[in-house]
């Protein structure tokens, strides 16, 4: 396999993993940020964090893996990213820890004041990582300064632009609207009204706010540097967003759910097309820039890799996928029946 | 402090943290799956109250490894992206197949087995904790082949390429064939399983001392004593083999570890050391002949060479610069986790044989048997301290220094900001783990069978 074709191919691998994550890990964040506005009693919040008891861990991994991937693959970018975004990748961490300890620990102890608090950190541990996560992704889109020797000289506060915090808060409403639409498929009775009441609500936030980041990314003239035009992908992300709130209403859930899905993949593919051959974009200079080419690893080890995933990841995908199939059914909040 | 000490600060807290809960994890999860399995054959209850009672305590451990581990993770890039640069080629290829092979099959077959009883069937939930144990022991591997390649890289594993000034990676299976990672995982894994086996005897001696659960905890106590034994002498084998690789890959440190300053043959080696280590002006110290050239190849004549000696061999291979690693560290880091060591080895062994001789339930020293649980933490943090400080001032042993791996374009307030976040956040989970460990350790098992329901003042202490 020639050199480009491995690098060409690790970034798809790469977006991949980011699609993957965003998919099942953006259900998580959102059941996680709704939890305490969502369930009034303790049982209602057990069947909520039960929806993704059993699978949040494992989606956390497509983060790891990504993450992993990145370092084999394009070192250089890792170097880059991670440095570069060293407090706020700080502040994500931070947040995936209070939420991941505060799955497992919150019902270890029954005074309602230890389990509200934990309550509290996995809604605000989820917040933080989908804020976190939209605002880097946001820059990305946007390009950050690099200089010459491939480093990032900005800080924090470069970040924080607008079209980062639109990007963030962007995040923030699609993953809770996809949450919302993952739990109306996994809970049932009052519980599950509820959250199709929230649902109505979510999805008008997620249009408005998800039209906005959109025209701004084509006014600003994000959207055509790379080499490849993202065409009508972003339209089609945009048209199965505004199907979703059809099915909202119409109470069909499961088509509600796959169109946000769609969605959240659709804007994923939209913004590795608008990069591609780049992965970090420099404000500084264009020509310095990382791309699939400064930034990768050797041919050598490109090859070992995919051998590696192209034997691993249908396994991963394989029990992955029975572990869905055998938690399929729908959660009630009796006692009895609850796991904790 | 500078950003060179900042990062090694934060990067060498961060991972003693994480270090203390996982040995647990990659040990307890063997020790459920083995009880589990009983329970499966035979359908007696009390070994599935030790499933049970033992994954719970399994659980709590687990939760805070997992989310110090993805800390871990993201540091290389956050706080050594320089170090990324240069052998990203090399390292980033186990630690993305960890990711890939490790923890996607620990994470989701753990979620099964928390959540899957009654919904999968008996065979698939036993499976499960099997898997998920094995997934976790893979992840060892992997993460101490990549510190393997860090220690001593494999010669024939990697070249430097001029044109992009860095190091690559020719040949992955003399990567991940590397002896010394091998070693590592022998010793590690086999130190898990110590770990868990002293929890294990720990908690049971508290119950058995007041009484509760007695037959239950009896056996448990039993399982401990001959796994920890068993653990404890593979432990030192593993200890024993590695300290003659260290000799061949890594002489600075095995001289650094003894604060031996000159060339010596046969060499003995120091129980005590009361003076400074400098050497200049020992005062007094406790020598065991030939102990030292035993421990570094295995016979009792070899040469072992000196600090002396190999600073001016690294200043010659390497330019001028201090190759030599804080002695004062390697030297009591060394004792304390080798006499703990063998203590571990004694403790258990007297365990096995009072039990063979008669009761145990009744012997006065119970009531002092859960301090002992102490002991591996202590050894374990000192295993690790010895190691990363001994190949100081190298990152990656011969190839890259510490001071040229850090983030460059980070500044001093960056890293004060996350380390003290990181501190107050692990502060805090540690007070919350720990909490939650002697509630559960201490309500025994007839409350871990209640699933649902906090650990009920009623039920604490009851007879089973
Ligand atoms: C309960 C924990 C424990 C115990 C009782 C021992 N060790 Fe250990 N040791 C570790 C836990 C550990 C560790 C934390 O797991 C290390 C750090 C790196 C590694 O793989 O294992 C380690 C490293 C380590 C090293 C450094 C390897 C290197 O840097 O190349 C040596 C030479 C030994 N051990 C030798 C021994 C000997 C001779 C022991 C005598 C019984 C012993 N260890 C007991
Ligand atoms: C694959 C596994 C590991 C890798 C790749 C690794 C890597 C590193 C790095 C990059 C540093 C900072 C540079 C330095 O100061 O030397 C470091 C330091 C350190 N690490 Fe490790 N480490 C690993 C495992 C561990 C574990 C499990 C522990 C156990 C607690 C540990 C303990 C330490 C300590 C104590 C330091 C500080 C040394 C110092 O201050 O110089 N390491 N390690
Ligand atoms: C400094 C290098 C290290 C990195 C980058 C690292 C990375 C990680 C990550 C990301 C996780 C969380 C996985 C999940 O979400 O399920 C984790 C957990 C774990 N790590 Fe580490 N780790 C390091 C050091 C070590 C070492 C040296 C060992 C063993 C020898 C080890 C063994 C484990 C185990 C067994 C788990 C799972 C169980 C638990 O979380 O307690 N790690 N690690």
């Amino acid at each position: 396999m020639s050199y480009e074709f491995l690098q060409i191919l690790w970034f798809i691998l790469i977006a991949v993993l980011w699609i993957g994550f965003y998919f099942l890990e953006g259900f998580d964040f959102g059941v996680g940020m709704l939890l305490p506005f969502l369930g009034k009693k303790d049982e209602e919040r057990r069947a909520i964090i039960n929806s993704i008891g059993s699978v949040w861990d494992g989606n956390e991994v497509w983060l790891l893996t990504a993450g992993g991937a990145t370092f084999a693959a394009f070192p250089e970018w890792y170097a880059t990213m991670f440095s570069g975004f060293y407090l706020a990748l700080f502040l994500l961490l931070i947040g995936l820890i209070i939420r991941g300890v505060a799955f497992e620990y919150r019902s270890k102890d029954a005074a309602p004041k230890w389990r509200n608090t934990f309550d509290w950190m996995i809604a605000v541990g989820s917040f933080l990582a989908a804020l976190l996560l939209g605002a880097a992704f946001a820059n990305l889109a946007r390009g950050v300064p690099i200089n010459a020797d491939k480093m990032f000289t900005g800080n924090l506060f470069t970040l924080l632009n607008p079209y980062g915090l639109l990007g963030g808060l962007t995040t923030v409403v699609i993953f809770l609207l996809h949450g919302a639409n993952f739990l109306g498929l996994k809970l049932e009775g009052e519980l599950r009204e509820r959250v199709n009441g929230f649902a109505k609500k979510l999805w008008i936030g997620a249009s408005v706010l998800y039209i906005a980041l959109g025209v701004f990314t084509y006014l600003a003239g994000f959207w055509d540097r790379g080499i490849v035009n993202p065409g009508v992908v972003p339209i089609a992300a945009v048209v199965v967003l505004l199907a979703a709130g059809y099915f909202i209403n119409a109470k069909m859930e499961g088509w509600a759910f796959i169109m946000v899905a769609l969605n959240i993949v659709l804007t994923q593919v939209t913004f590795f097309s608008m990069t591609f051959p780049n992965v970090m974009l420099s404000t500084t200079n264009p020509d310095w820039s990382l791309t699939i080419y400064n930034a990768s690893s050797s041919q050598y080890t490109l090859t070992v890799m995919s051998v590696v995933a192209l034997i691993f990841v249908p396994i991963v995908l394989a029990y992955q996928g029975w572990t869905y199939y055998m938690f399929r059914k729908r959660i009630s909040t009796d006692k009895k029946t609850l796991v904790y | 402090m500078d950003i060179v000490t900042l990062s090694r600060l934060q990067f060498a807290l961060t991972t003693i943290y994480h270090w203390l809960f996982v040995p647990l994890t990659l040990g307890m999860g063997w020790f459920v799956a083995f009880m589990q399995t009983r329970y499966y054959q035979t359908n007696d209850e009390t070994w599935r109250k030790m499933s049970k009672f033992w994954g719970k305590l399994f659980l709590i451990n687990f939760a805070i490894g997992v989310v110090t581990g993805i800390v871990q993770e993201f540091q290389f890039g956050m706080n050594w992206s320089e170090y990324s640069r240069y052998v990203g080629d090399i390292f980033g290829a186990p630690l993305a197949v960890e990711a890939l092979l490790a923890f996607f099959m620990e994470s989701t077959f753990l979620g099964i087995w928390i959540f899957g009883e009654g919904r999968v069937s008996k065979k698939v939930h036993l499976a499960s904790i099997w898997l998920a144990a094995i997934g976790s022991n893979l992840s060892a591997l992997w993460i101490l082949l990549a510190n393997g390649f860090m220690q001593a890289p494999p010669k024939d594993a990697f070249l430097y390429n001029a044109a992009n000034g860095r190091l690559e990676l020719v040949n992955f299976f003399a990567l991940i064939g590397n002896p010394k990672g091998w070693i590592f995982f022998w010793h590690t894994i086999s130190d898990g399983v110590a770990m868990a086996a002293f929890l294990i005897l720990a908690v049971s001696a508290y119950h058995i001392v007041r009484k509760q659960n007695v037959d239950f905890f009896k056996r448990s106590f039993q399982i401990g004593a001959v796994t920890g034994l068993v653990a404890g002498v593979l432990v030192f084998l593993g200890g024993h083999t590695m300290g003659q690789y260290m000799y061949e890959a890594q002489p600075m440190k095995m001289a650094a570890l003894e604060a031996l300053w000159d060339t010596e043959q046969p060499a003995s080696f120091s129980l005590l050391t009361i003076g400074d280590l400098s050497g200049k002006k020992e005062v007094w110290s406790v020598r065991i002949p030939y102990a030292m050239s035993f421990l570094a190849c295995n016979n009792f004549s070899c040469e072992v060479k000196g600090v002396n000696e190999l600073q001016e061999q690294a200043v010659q291979e390497y330019g001028p610069g201090d190759y030599i690693p804080l002695m004062v560290v390697t030297y009591w880091t060394f004792r304390i986790m080798m006499v703990f060591g063998f203590i571990m080895i004694g403790l258990t062994a007297f365990y096995v044989w009072a039990n063979a001789r008669g009761d145990i339930t009744k012997a006065k020293w119970m009531k002092w048997t859960p301090w002992i649980l102490v002991i591996p933490y202590l050894a374990n943090a000192s295993g690790w301290i010895l190691t990363e400080m001994g190949r100081q001032p190298w990152i990656v042993y011969g190839q890259l220094k510490v001071q040229d791996a850090i983030s460059p374009n980070l500044t001093v307030v960056d890293l004060w900001i996350s380390l003290v976040g990181y501190t107050v956040v692990y502060g805090s989970l540690a007070v919350a783990m720990v909490y939650l460990m002697k509630k559960y350790a201490i309500a025994g098992p007839d409350a871990a069978m209640h699933e649902s329901v906090d650990v009920a003042p009623a039920v604490i202490g009851s007879q089973d």
